[in-house]
């Protein structure tokens, strides 16, 4: 299975100091609840995203402990106000451990 | 005997008589005339003209009011849950008189022969006209508050490229959508591309990234002020009409984002806030209450014609009916950035009174010139008034209904709570226009399929809940399924779940059982691939071969909380 | 442990008023059950604390659109600063067969403490947001959505 391409969209990447940035996070993931069941009646495994986090400069900022009643697709939006310029580095963890990682850079003036 | 004298005194007053055998159509025309139909005393500068609910009836119709229309908890017995005469006592309309024929089904047929047919964008135009000539230009504004581009054949035939050009004469300042999305996100984006006027939807929002897709507001300057127009789609439209047809859109009451934008609107400097919704009256009232700093709010959606703004709080609700047999006009005294007063008058669109405006009439015979003949083929003729509005079953949805028992072979039929669908005399012939005035839309196959007892009572139960759910937000504001086959009693009062009981299959005259599957017919189902032929073949074909329907008012449906 | 258990009646008590009170699965047993467990759930994240009302903004649709990708907002009130902010946020479903929805986690980097996802409600009921704050205060907030089958709007 091919790694999906995290989605990201920050309303600006370019701040005064003091300022919020939204943050808007979109990947493409089936989300298998693991409360399913196949043709023949047996469970499909659960196989999700369980964690999802940002972080600036390897500081948190933002991260959610995911349970299957999030949607496929999962969509996340939240906000950062980053102190200084610097890398915010995005992380979506599969129940298989593969993890999946997005950068953007933001500037602060 | 009430003279001629007599009527005019008490028509200019908004006050006649009752019809007598001696009421015929021309007394009636020549009593009643343009100018005191328009006729209001002007407050203040400023003109808010508003129509909506048109549903694309172009050409002047009958549409009779309900007699049923309930309201449940904090709205019980309040308008627009006021019919018949206790809706004439309470805006002391005097029985039979013009307006009371406007605005109520009692003794409908009788009164249609009188006062004629209402509505027609034509003359819809002249009042407007009318209004932009007394007030001026710069002074008057007019919105469009949405289900404008469909349910009519030549609005589904042309995809609204019809409703579009017509309108286009009228020049609205804005308008917002309904019915407009079932003809699908791509068409919409076309329509409105070209509409050289904005197409608001403040609660509108893309399913990726919850970004809004129309504009939520425009800010107009008139008669020396600032008027934002702040726009509200249907907010169930993806819920109570096919998802698949804007699947990229979502939408929702969205009550946060309404408040945003009017901060946004006082913070832009407007003096005046309209709202120009499709809630439906009581998801309006409910906003009105909550969300400070409304000056207007110009409802939609549930079709209710009231005399009078509603008044909640400082805030005016104006309800100016549908299907073109209204408009609205609404003065406004503003200064300060303040609104100090109102005049208001709804003024109904009497088709033999109001002259028809010639380009627009023009633009109309163009439109239909292509549909004229599938339009006028007499498919039979109807014993009996036949119309749609009420909570619970009309006589046009019996027809219908009667027409997929027999022709889908099914014991139990299923037609959707819609409000629009204009009424057909007694006596009269039954057109192919008149048929497809109550089912043109773009989702009418007919499917025939079973279901269990219990899965039917868990569809009405579903649908009674949309319209009788204590807290208008939850409400979606149609009416109930109409039924074919079956009986049923419902407690209006009760909750989700348990409203509805005794479910009876009439051929038998025994209970439904929960277990057994029965064939369903029905037809406006929102599943994407539903198969079957459309409704308007099914029912003109069952009234071409009956010849003459003789619709009753049937007692299927036992009313009892209300 | 006695007053944890007391607190625990109490917030079930109350979560099984708000279900019966919606007017729809109130009734039924594994409606209940789905409550208890969501009751359950927030106990364990406040670690016994009952949430009080407020100061939590949670912003979900009245009707669902679809069940299987249901829009919810939630906003704390909070000058999210370095010794004041919004630790966790708790959300859960009280009527899916497992109410636990997602824990979101905050820090001063945040700016504001407000988090937009889609989730699944298989039915109508309750979406609850529970807000642990740095002081170990414990906020909620509570709407129900209607997950329904359609079709009839006028």
């Amino acid at each position: 299975m091919a790694t999906p391409r995290p989605r990201i969209r920050l309303d600006r990447n370019e701040i005064s100091a003091g300022e919020t940035i939204e943050v808007k996070t979109l990947v493409s993931h089936i989300m298998e609840s693991g409360q399913r069941r196949d043709g023949d009646g047996n469970v499909i495994p659960r196989k999700i995203i369980n964690t999802f986090k940002c972080e600036f400069e390897g500081e948190p900022v933002f991260s959610c402990d995911i349970e299957p009643a999030v949607s496929a697709n999962p969509y996340f939006q939240f906000n950062v106000a980053p102190p200084r310029s610097g890398t915010l580095t995005f992380t979506w963890i599969d129940d298989d451990g593969t993890e999946i990682t997005a950068t953007e850079d933001v500037v602060v003036n | 005997m009430p003279t001629r004298r007599d009527f005019l005194q008490m028509a200019a007053a908004t006050a006649a008589i009752l019809p007598t055998a001696h009421w015929s159509r021309a007394f009636a025309q020549q009593s009643l005339t343009q100018d005191e139909l328009l006729a209001m005393d002007p407050v203040g500068r400023l003109s808010i003209v508003h129509v909506t609910d048109i549903h694309a009836q172009l050409v002047p119709i009958h549409f009779r009011e309900p007699s049923t229309n309930l309201g449940v908890a904090e709205v019980k017995g309040l308008v627009p849950h006021v019919t018949g005469r206790a809706l004439l006592d309470m805006y002391a309309i005097a029985p039979g008189s013009p307006m009371a024929h406007a605005l109520t089904y009692d003794d409908f047929a009788a009164l249609a022969r009188a006062y004629g047919r209402m509505g027609g964008l034509d003359r819809v135009a002249t009042v407007v006209d009318a209004i932009r000539a007394e007030r001026g230009e710069g002074n008057t504004l007019l919105l469009d508050g949405g289900d404008t581009w469909q349910n009519s054949w030549t609005s589904l035939q042309t995809r609204g490229e019809d409703m579009v050009a017509c309108m286009a004469l009228l020049r609205p300042d804005a308008m917002v959508g309904h019915w407009e999305f079932t003809l699908g996100e791509e068409r919409v984006n076309e329509l409105v591309s070209r509409l050289g006027f904005p197409f608001l939807g403040g609660n509108i929002r893309d399913t990726d990234w919850d970004e809004p897709v129309f504009d939520a507001m425009t800010m107009v300057e008139r008669a020396g002020v600032k008027v934002a127009v702040i726009g509200q789609a249907f907010p169930y439209t993806p819920i109570a009409n096919p998802r698949w047809m804007m699947p990229s859109w979502s939408f929702g009451i969205r009550e946060a984002e309404v408040a945003a934008s009017v901060e946004d609107a006082r913070a832009q400097g407007a003096d005046v806030v309209v709202l120009l919704s499709h809630n439906g009256f009581d998801v309006d009232r409910k906003l009105a209450s909550r969300v400070p700093g409304i000056d207007v709010v110009l409802t939609a959606h549930t079709h209710d014609a009231l005399p009078e703004p509603v008044m909640v709080g400082k805030t005016l609700v104006i309800a100016s009916g549908s299907h073109g047999k209204f408009v609205s006009r609404l003065d406004l005294d503003v200064s300060g950035g303040e609104v100090k007063g109102f005049g208001y008058r709804l003024i109904p669109v009497f088709s033999d009174v109001i002259a028809p405006d010639p380009a627009m009439a023009a633009r109309i015979a163009e439109v239909r010139a292509p549909y004229e003949a599938t339009l006028s083929e007499v498919l039979g003729r109807t014993e009996g008034l036949l119309y749609r509005r009420g909570n619970f079953n009309g006589t046009f949805d019996d027809v219908i209904c009667e027409a997929m028992l027999t022709r889908r072979d099914a014991e139990i039929a299923l037609s959707p709570g819609f409000r629009w669908g204009a009424s057909v005399l007694p006596g009269a012939e039954i057109t192919m226009e008149d048929v497809t005035n109550a089912t043109a839309m773009t989702y009418p196959e007919t499917y025939r399929t079973t279901m269990t007892g219990a899965r039917l009572k868990e569809v009405l139960e579903d649908v009674a809940d949309n319209l009788f759910n204590p807290d208008p937000y939850y409400q979606q504001g149609g009416d109930m399924v109409r039924v074919g086959g079956i009986a049923y009693a419902i407690d209006v009062s009760a909750p989700m779940g348990s409203r509805i009981s005794d479910l009876t299959l009439m051929r038998t005259g025994e209970a439904l059982e929960a277990e057994r599957e029965y064939v369903v017919s029905g037809w406006a189902s929102v599943n994407e691939g539903t198969q079957g032929p459309p409704i308007w073949d099914l029912v003109a074909a069952h009234i071409r071969e009956a010849g003459t329907v003789a619709p009753r008012e049937t007692e299927t449906v036992r009313v009892t909380g209300a | 442990m006695n007053l944890v258990l007391n607190r625990r009646q109490a917030l079930l008590a109350g979560v099984g008023a708000v279900a019966a009170a919606s007017g729809m699965a109130g009734a039924s047993a594994p409606a209940l059950a789905a409550a208890e467990d969501a009751a359950a759930t927030i106990l364990e994240f406040t670690g016994g604390a009952e949430p009080t009302m407020g100061r939590v903004t949670l912003d979900v649709p009245e009707i669902a659109e679809n069940g299987n990708t249901v829009p919810m907002d939630v906003w704390v009130d909070s000058p999210m600063t370095a010794d004041d902010y919004v630790a966790e946020v708790l959300v859960v479903a009280d009527g899916n067969p497992r109410p636990g929805v997602a824990t979101f986690h905050f820090s001063p980097l945040s700016g504001r403490a407000q988090a937009n996802t889609r989730i699944r409600l298989a039915g109508t009921q309750n979406v609850i947001a529970v807000a642990k704050m740095s002081d170990g205060s414990v906020f909620m907030d509570k709407k129900e959505v209607k997950v329904t089958i359609g079709g009839c709007g006028g």
